[in-house]
């Protein structure tokens, strides 16, 4: 006694404003992509794919794609490894560790605007707390104009970005190593395996669902990125840090090229289109085994 | 091996709270005193930055704005995805799996790829710098997430009861609201401390939709104290301090939300 039309009801506000306000405005961005829109007169022409053809031959576009690859690359890395280690340290649910828990999580309850500020402060290079400290330590070598070197100042936002959510994918290792039942630890250490093996053979192959999870997570985040990179450098120096998303931006907003930014933007989307797609797979497969 | 978890747990703890113990005390001092000694301890501890952004900046409708933001498209969110979660549920099949799958798809599609034709849409309704309009295009936005995660919840409850309470007289609304829902109690609330993170720190949307000073959410609001206070460390220090306030305090007391929500969310984001 299904009351289907009621049901229909039920969900048609739902679909109306889903509908109304982001599936037509995604589908009307790939429709500028098509044209030459500068995203304020009220005419435009039809350019066929030359924004495609202009992204993919554009300098600054390959920067920025380039620049994604690498922070996506620095963040995985250190943020699986990062967060791996701190979840294995603090697993015992003991008082201090559900402290330094809440501790390591807090970052990522801060609004990324506030994090790119605090850390603005800190890379300060006359006054910053980086610098300060590197030369009260007689390190004054070491200290770096952080986020207006060309070389390190991706890398450096890339860290910002760990900093706020190493954390949170703690939690998620915590969660996988409860899961893995106790007596299997202790039947390997009772048949004389060492810490090593115990690691290698029992904890890895076991935490590999959330280690899935984490990878796949991180990756597609640090390929989004935006907000951390706008608030500290908008794109400088000299497009060092200047990603795929700061680069649709300053197209429409700065060079007022909105049809070529839609452009950028749905090649945006098919690159994370591929990102999800494997991500998917590898849960699957992880999800088939586990 | 148990003092190296130690040095290490120790170690990153200080990483993490040290940058936020440096942005707190500074917001104590005065302008002369963090530039003559950053790292030091303040002479004496000062209320001056907090009186003066209070004074200089309409802090109470900042604050006001972003509340007034969140909880309404937290509300609606909820309200909305909850009923498209049930009538999911309930209708199950291939129409059903429709349903799910049309809401589903949006997930992949994230602000950044929206941000521009929604710009435009907003403006060719004459909707620009309106906090309505901000709300109801989150919400819109925020509806696959919810609609993804509240499904998957509402699926494990069970049908034989939804079906008995049909068998009773109850009708679908009956069901929905007074069964299905203070059932979904935990993922609810789950999902809504995740929402409210999310609506709370955002910053893409609001950069599209909205330009005056008087109707600037927190983040927009803290961009435009840096352009402001660009000599000033200390007030814009005490900025991010006084922003990020609500939130710490809802961190404290709702720890275990905060934790379990946003990492479940994230995830599934």
């Amino acid at each position: 006694m299904i009351n289907r039309k009621l049901l229909w009801l039920f969900m048609l506000p739902g679909i109306l404003l889903y509908t109304g306000l982001f599936v037509y405005p995604a589908l009307s961005g790939l429709f500028y992509s098509f044209t030459n829109w500068d995203g304020v007169s009220p005419s435009y022409d039809f350019v066929g794919v030359a924004n495609y053809k202009d992204s993919f031959d554009s300098i600054t576009f390959r920067k920025a794609f380039m620049n994604n690859i690498k922070f996506m690359i620095v963040v995985v890395v250190l943020q699986t490894v990062i967060s791996l280690v701190l979840a294995l340290v603090l697993a015992k649910n003991s008082r201090t560790h559900v402290v330094f828990r809440a501790l390591y999580f807090f970052p990522a309850i801060l609004s990324s605007v506030s994090v790119g500020l605090i850390w603005s402060f800190i890379y300060d290079p006359s006054i910053g707390l980086l610098n300060m400290s590197l030369q009260s330590a007689g390190l004054d070598s070491l200290m770096g104009s952080w986020t207006g070197d060309a070389k390190i100042a991706l890398y450096a936002i890339a860290f910002v970005q760990i900093w706020a959510h190493a954390g949170q994918m703690m939690i998620i290792f915590i969660a996988g190593l409860h899961a893995i039942p106790g007596e299997l630890m202790e039947a390997a250490r009772i048949d004389g395996a060492n810490r090593m093996q115990i690691f290698g053979r029992i904890t890895w192959p076991l935490l590999a669902p959330s280690a899935a999870i984490v990878i796949s997570y991180t990756t597609i985040q640090s390929f989004k990125a935006f907000d951390l990179i706008f608030v500290m450098t908008d794109g400088g120096p000299n497009y060092a840090t200047e990603i795929l998303t700061t680069y649709i931006y300053h197209l429409a907003f700065s060079n007022y090229s909105f049809g070529l930014a839609s452009a950028g933007s749905m090649i945006f989307l098919v690159l994370l289109g591929i990102l999800t797609f494997f991500q998917f797979r590898a849960l699957r497969q992880e999800g088939a085994r586990g | 091996m148990k003092w190296v978890g130690r040095i290490i747990m120790i170690l990153y703890g200080l990483l993490v709270a040290a940058p936020l113990y440096f942005v707190v005390v500074s917001s104590f001092k005065t302008s002369q005193s963090f530039y003559a000694n950053p790292l030091g301890w303040p002479d004496t501890w000062s209320l001056q930055n907090f009186i003066t952004i209070f004074d200089a900046q309409p802090m109470l409708q900042y604050f006001w704005n972003s509340a007034r933001v969140t909880l309404f498209t937290v509300a609606i969110v909820l309200f909305l995805g909850s009923l498209i979660s049930y009538a999911i549920v309930r209708l199950g099949g291939r129409l059903g799996k429709f349903a799910f799958a049309y809401f589903v798809a949006g997930l992949i599609i994230p602000s950044q790829v929206i941000m521009l034709p929604l710009y435009s849409l907003v403006r060719q309704l004459g909707w620009s710098d309106s906090l309505t309009a901000l709300t109801v295009v989150t919400a819109a936005g925020l509806l696959p997430l919810t609609v993804f995660t509240l499904t998957g919840f509402m699926e494990m409850l069970s049908k034989e009861m939804m079906e008995a309470g049909s068998m009773d007289g109850a009708g679908e609304w009956k069901i929905y609201w007074r069964l299905v829902l203070p059932l979904s109690g935990p993922s609810l609330s789950a999902t809504a401390a995740f929402l409210f993170v999310m609506v709370w720190n955002d910053l893409l949307i609001p950069l599209m939709l909205l330009n005056s000073t008087e109707k600037l959410t927190l983040p927009l609001a803290l961009m435009q104290f840096r352009g402001e206070y660009v000599t000033d460390y200390t007030m814009l220090l005490t900025g991010v301090v006084i922003t990020a306030l609500p939130m710490v305090i809802l961190f404290v007391f709702l720890q275990r939300f905060f934790v379990t929500g946003l990492t479940a969310g994230s995830v599934k984001g």
